[in-house]
């Protein structure tokens, strides 16, 4: 690997359940592109963010090398990967405020604390939220929550974005909205992306390319 | 705050674990475990002769034959045997066809507030209020005296103390249906209750027998260590059997602690032997217990099979209603009237209330109160937080892990409550002694978190394993260490159920008789010892205050259990219960 590879590799990465292969998947995603992966619940195409995360359940048997910007993220305890995760549900720490929660997502590198105040509000800024650092995040909306989400994940300077199905829950109009925050946010900073999803808008919307799994069990 | 199944417990794979964790799980296993069986054995020596501190050096069965020979002992053996099983049998019942009549009514959420306060009043405060309650001169008998009994003194009949060990049995009942609902009520999560009910009523059957036939074997095989757990205890309590049993003689194991505090060290080996009786009489209830068992089991079958449909069930559904309710209340009434008795000034029968109140009782008592008062709050304080943390190692190395909840770990978590505490608690104290740390505030602590740690563990772990587990995954991708996700996210996150357990774990110590009273060797006494030690003197009115602090010292505990998450995320809506 050398440093022109930039973006998230994918190197025969596969994952089984109970001696049954669920995903096989080899693939480049370039910085700012967004990879789809399609398929119906139980496929295990939420397994493959996890096991990228590092949190994958040793129920799952998995193998193969995730490599971020030359970096092999696969030999790094989770913590170290800067994969930021979206999920169906915002899951904004619940007994911090919504400041609370940017400022968590911070790097401990960038010190002083005006520095991250400042940081933090640029990004309550960034998705059109100004003014909310206070708040507590069970009064807000489940837009605001999902937009809270995701300046709090790009707060963290991730390596890669993995999104697990993060606009099912929302409704009609704000997916659009948030769609379109997620995917630009992704170009903006050249983050690669994965996308989990099986709503086929979603795909179209990501306008990557598309992989589908758990219909002939392998991509 | 729940994800969806697929996402909802991911974990870490790469990093092995930090160290801390790891020793959780050992160390808990050994601190529920080894004194136990170094108890055991220290109490199994001296049974066979064994005390080179007594010069006994020769082994021999002769204090055996000597315990068997005792005025007296079979009875005893008796009571506390058939004690065991009829409390464990009486509430169980009661507790089962309060369930099956009334689950998912409001009837029973009312019910379910009213008695779960309940588990955390020590039982010798239970027992000082039933007694106060019905004894002759007692509150029930002072509301219906003179005018529908006629009598102006208190009768002479044996109510409290009764030979046939009635009354003991009774308080038991009412601490254990508590006890026994609760873990009934954790378990029921777990089963489509609602969804059976319409099911077997579309079958056309009653309540009660829908909810026997096609649900009770699933509830009861997860609280059968529990019920279990009550026939030990109930075979083998002390301090309730001083206060209400017969003494005529008592049940088994009040006279293994008479004979262990004779000042004629000669009858440790005796009380030694009679500790081994006591194991074999608590095992023997076990074993009744699941005879008894088969035999419901076989009925239950018959029953089924024939296609009983058991629809006029009303009558049953509302005895066990009453049941459960008066129970409930007889507490409460009892506390109540410990209550007033601190505070009595002259209350002369059959009057229903003093004719004065004053606080000299409490002026006079204070300043013996203050140090067994000062070793109460700090050996509770200090086994609950060790528990608490020993708890969270477990369940963090758990959810790294992945291995939780088998049986083999819960059946550990219940050793020290299915072990008869005098069996162990003798040796354990001739250990201590023999190291010369008895009555040292490590050993008393040492000794109570043996008890407090399984109650510790059991409240937590449920809502702990409950937890959505992506809020770690979403910190770790967030960059966070494994111990700042936990301190600043999921520590912070359970707060409330931590400290409940952590309350649980207050209240267990609180209430402990036998580990205080042997561990401390009279020296560190603590509310409780205190309290029942007043028993025989009589005297209701400084009874009341002690059993008063006992009842109020646990409440303290949930209070601010309560109080300080609450405060701290006063902000945070969805951090309100």
């Amino acid at each position: 690997m050398t440093p022109t590879d930039r973006g998230l590799y994918l190197d025969g990465v596969g994952i089984a359940l109970a001696g049954r292969q669920l995903l096989e998947v080899t693939r480049r995603v370039d910085p700012g592109e967004v990879l789809t992966v399609m398929g119906p619940s139980g496929s295990g195409k939420s397994s493959l963010l996890a096991y990228i995360g590092g949190f994958l359940d040793p129920a799952f048997k998995a193998r193969g090398r995730v490599i971020a910007d030359g970096l092999e993220l696969t030999s790094l305890p989770a913590e170290d990967r800067h994969a930021g995760i979206l999920f169906q549900d915002p899951l904004l720490f619940p007994h911090m405020s919504v400041s609370g929660n940017l400022l968590f997502a911070i790097p401990p590198a960038i010190k002083g604390k005006q520095k991250r105040d400042e940081l933090a509000r640029e990004a309550l800024a960034g998705v059109g939220l100004s003014d909310f650092d206070d708040r507590d995040p069970d009064t807000l909306s489940g837009g605001q929550k999902a937009r809270i989400a995701l300046a709090r994940v790009l707060l963290s300077q991730p390596r890669t974005l993995l999104l697990d199905e993060p606009f099912s829950k929302l409704d009609q109009d704000r997916r659009d909205q948030m769609r379109q925050l997620v995917f630009s946010k992704a170009r903006e900073l050249g983050l690669p992306a994965i996308l989990v999803t099986h709503d086929q808008a979603d795909a179209d919307a990501a306008g990557g390319p598309v992989i589908r799994i758990g219909e002939d069990n392998t991509q | 705050m729940n994800g969806n199944g697929a996402t909802a417990s991911p974990i870490e794979t790469k990093s092995s674990g930090a160290v801390l964790p790891r020793i959780g799980p050992p160390l808990a296993i050994a601190l529920l475990t080894l004194p136990i069986l170094a108890g055991l054995a220290g109490t199994v020596l001296p049974a066979l002769g064994y005390l080179p501190a007594l010069d006994g050096t020769e082994l021999t069965l002769r204090h055996f034959t000597d315990v068997l020979h005792r005025p007296g002992i079979i009875r005893s053996s008796v009571i506390s045997m058939v004690t065991g099983v009829a409390t464990a049998a009486i509430s169980l019942a009661v507790v089962m066809a309060f369930v099956a009549g009334w689950s998912g009514t409001r009837a029973f959420a009312r019910v379910q507030h009213l008695v779960s306060p309940l588990l955390s009043v020590p039982h010798a405060a239970a027992a000082f209020g039933l007694a106060f309650l019905i004894a002759p001169s007692g509150m029930i008998a002072r509301i219906l005296s003179p005018g529908i009994t006629g009598w102006t003194r208190p009768p002479d009949i044996l109510i409290v103390s009764d030979p046939l060990g009635l009354t003991m049995m009774a308080g038991l009942i009412t601490k254990e249906i508590p006890f026994l609902l609760l873990v009934t009520l954790a378990a029921l999560p777990q089963l489509r209750v609602a969804e059976t009910r319409m099911l077997t009523a579309a079958l056309g059957y009653g309540r009660i027998a829908g909810f026997m036939f096609a649900l009770w074997p699933l509830v009861y095989r997860q609280i059968r260590l529990a019920v279990f757990a009550v026939i030990a205890f109930a075979s083998s309590v002390v301090d309730v059997a001083a206060i209400l049993g017969p003494s005529t003689p008592a049940p088994l194991a009040v006279r293994l602690v008479e004979w262990m505090n004779d000042p004629d060290l000669s009858m440790r080996y005796i009380a030694s032997a009679g500790a081994m009786l006591q194991l074999g009489v608590t095992a023997m209830a076990l074993a009744i217990w699941i005879a008894l068992e088969r035999v419901g089991a076989a009925i239950a079958q018959l029953l089924c099979h024939a296609g009983l449909r058991f629809r006029r069930d009303r009558i049953t559904a509302w005895i066990a209603l009453a049941m459960i309710t008066s129970a409930a209340l007889a507490i409460f009434a009892g506390l109540a009237i410990l209550v007033i008795w601190s505070v009595a000034g002259l209350w002369q029968f059959p009057d229903a209330l003093p004719s004065d109140f004053t606080l000299r009782n409490w002026m006079r008592a204070l300043p013996r109160i203050a140090d067994p008062l000062w070793t109460t709050l700090v050996v509770a304080t200090l086994s609950a937080a060790i528990a608490t943390v020993l708890s969270i190692l477990c369940l963090v190395r758990e959810g790294e892990t992945r291995q939780s909840g088998n049986s083999r770990s819960l059946m550990v978590l219940y050793v020290p409550l299915l072990v008869p505490q005098a069996a162990f608690l003798f040796g354990l104290q001739l250990l201590f002694i023999g190291s010369g740390t008895d009555a040292s505030l490590g050993a008393l602590v040492l000794a109570h978190l043996i008890f407090v740690m399984p109650y510790v563990f059991l409240s937590l772990s449920d809502p702990w394993r409950a937890y959505d587990r992506r809020y770690e995954a979403v910190s770790a991708g967030l960059g966070r260490r494994r111990w700042a996700t936990l301190f600043r996210v999921r520590l912070p996150m359970l707060l409330r159920s931590v400290m409940t357990a952590a309350a649980v774990g207050f209240a267990v110590s609180v209430g402990q008789y036998l580990p205080t009273l042997l561990i401390g060797s009279g020296r560190l006494t603590t509310i409780t010892t205190e309290a029942v030690a007043l028993a025989s003197g009589g005297n209701r009115r400084v009874i009341g205050i002690y059993a008063f602090l006992q009842m109020v010292l646990p409440l303290a505990g949930f209070v601010i259990a309560t109080m300080v998450p609450a405060l701290l995320f006063r902000n945070r809506r969805a951090m309100q219960v």
